[in-house]
């Protein structure tokens, strides 16, 4: 069964985000692991890149994708998860936890409220 | 791998990557319908199993299971892993002068085959490129089983049926066969606890007619994963029972996923990727395949050594990064070749690759780059089998 945490924010391309004050993390959801497959690289984006919502973030690929990442907030990076370069199975086992992406300085914290709760997201991925 | 092709090139958003559940429905009702595609005889199986199921050589065929491509792929290298390779086609030759056909049609020798023994080859066209690779098994002094793959299935029966003997009869025994391959270090013990004949001393490339249950049936030393494992062909009507079979014995069902970073490790080739019918066979560096002993269809181009500017070449990546069919290989700035498959390797901790590279160019160790989209990813020119502790030659008295 999918795992949807209650205190997450969720896109429609299956990222989460976890707000804490003006800095969001960014990974990708439980469904969106199990849906890719086993994770074999990531490319995230540089410490003080902007990224904007909706746009390219970096690159997923498993041993059957190649998926480009979507931002689901925007803002400056302010951290990304170097370990993942040399182990990015974590996604896989670990996706709300230490499988996360980035974190954003966001420079605009009404964005969040555009995203969807863990109710909207288990109905979206009910409704797919 | 053809049927994966379509998901590893897509270069779209996640959402993009992962369609609907509806729409994958419909999607393939349509594919299905609109491709004819076949199904094999283990197909329920692999629903029951939870297969994520894609078209391959004219069939829906498992990518893989619940546990994943890498737990399949670990399975084979250090357990057993199971494939459903029934898409696979079987055709039987008989007749005196089988033999003397086989021996014309093939790259390989047949004539001095024994019987009990089976070779690998190619069926090549008069201009020496490669219309299928298979195996021919000699089952009796003059009966053959030849192997061939799903996709080449018709095409080869009719290419092999319009040039044997009058004398020779072929028969397509694809449908009433089924072929299943037991793959993996634990293969044997497995293999030994649900067949009537023991299996000491059968040796690589060497098989025998076993018994399961009240059927017979053909056991192989041979497979496609670099480790000790059988191909298994088998009356259709059993193969459901002899799968499960081997799955409570502790065998892994694994899919074309698996079975495609698999070969890649050992450098195998997949047709339409490493093989087609307009690159000449010699090109494939697969020596042991062609015989310089007689003549066979399309044996003047293929040993006009002149006609092979490229070989099948291995690349080890820097980084885990994939490379994929068609990326191009440069080298010093030039262009110096193109790639024909390329995966994350689980146990190289990299990605790999195979490709064909200019003559020339190719030197163990040697720097190269691929273009693989907007990336350029560095690596050199590494030796085949990029996997070197296969099991795949070992003494299968130790593994019983």
């Amino acid at each position: 069964m999918t795992q949807v945490p209650s205190d997450l924010k969720f896109s429609q391309t299956h990222e989460w985000v976890r707000l804490e004050n003006d800095t969001a993390t960014v990974g990708i959801s439980d469904h969106a692991q199990d849906t890719l497959g086993d994770i074999t690289f990531v490319e995230l984006p540089k410490v003080g890149a902007q990224v904007k919502q909706s746009g390219e973030s970096g690159v997923i690929e498993s041993v059957k994708a190649a998926s480009d990442l979507i931002s689901p907030v925007s803002g400056v990076v302010a951290s990304v998860n170097s370990a993942l370069d040399s182990a990015p199975e974590t996604i896989n086992s670990d996706p709300y936890g230490a499988g996360w992406l980035y974190t954003v300085k966001l420079t605009d914290a009404s964005e969040v409220n555009g995203l969807m709760d863990a109710a909207a997201y288990e109905k979206y991925l009910e409704s797919e | 791998m053809r049927g994966l092709a379509p998901h590893i090139l897509w270069k779209g958003a996640i959402y993009r990557a992962l369609p609907s559940k509806k729409d994958l429905k419909i999607l393939k009702i349509l594919i299905m319908y609109i491709y004819k595609m076949k199904t094999t005889v283990l197909h329920s199986v692999h629903a029951s199993l939870g297969a994520k199921m894609s078209p391959f050589g004219g069939y829906d065929m498992p990518i893989q299971y619940a546990g994943g491509i890498i737990a399949e792929h670990n399975a084979a290298r250090s357990g057993a892993a199971l494939f459903d390779t029934c898409h696979m086609g079987e055709f039987m030759l008989s007749g005196p002068s089988a033999a003397v056909d086989l021996d014309r049609l093939l790259s390989n020798d047949v004539a001095n085959l024994a019987v009990g023994a089976c070779r690998y080859g190619f069926l090549c066209n008069d201009g020496g490129g490669v219309i299928d690779d298979l195996i021919t098994y000699r089952i009796a002094e003059t009966e053959f089983m030849v192997v061939v793959n799903a996709s080449g299935e018709d095409g080869d029966f009719n290419w092999i049926k319009e040039r044997v003997s009058k004398d020779t009869t072929v028969e397509n025994l694809s449908h009433a066969t089924a072929k299943i391959d037991l793959q993996g270090p634990k293969s044997p013990k497995i293999a030994a606890s649900l067949l009537k004949h023991p299996l000491n001393g059968l040796k690589y490339y060497r098989f025998m007619q076993n018994r399961y249950k009240d059927a017979d049936i053909i056991l192989s030393r041979t497979g496609y994963t670099g480790e000790i494992g059988f191909e298994i062909y088998c009356p259709a009507g059993i193969a459901a029972g002899f799968w499960n079979d081997c799955m409570n014995s502790g065998a892994v069902p694994a899919g074309l996923g698996a079975r495609d970073i698999l070969r890649l490790e050992m450098g195998y080739p997949l047709y339409g990727h490493e093989l087609s019918a307009d690159r000449n066979a010699a090109q494939s560096g697969f020596s042991h395949a062609i015989s310089k002993n007689k003549p066979f269809i399309g044996s003047a181009k293929v040993l006009d050594s002149s006609l092979s500017n490229q070989s099948l070449t291995g690349i080890s990546l820097d980084g885990r990064r994939t490379v994929h069919c068609g990326d191009t290989v440069m080298m010093d700035g030039k262009s110096v070749g193109t790639v024909t498959s390329g995966c994350f390797s689980p146990t190289q901790g990299r990605a790999i690759a195979l490709a064909y590279i200019d003559k020339e160019s190719v030197s163990i160790d040697k720097a190269v780059s691929v273009i693989s989209g907007k990336n350029e990813l560095t690596g050199k020119i590494a030796e085949t089998p990029f996997y070197k502790k296969g099991t795949v030659r070992g003494d299968i008295n130790l593994y019983l």
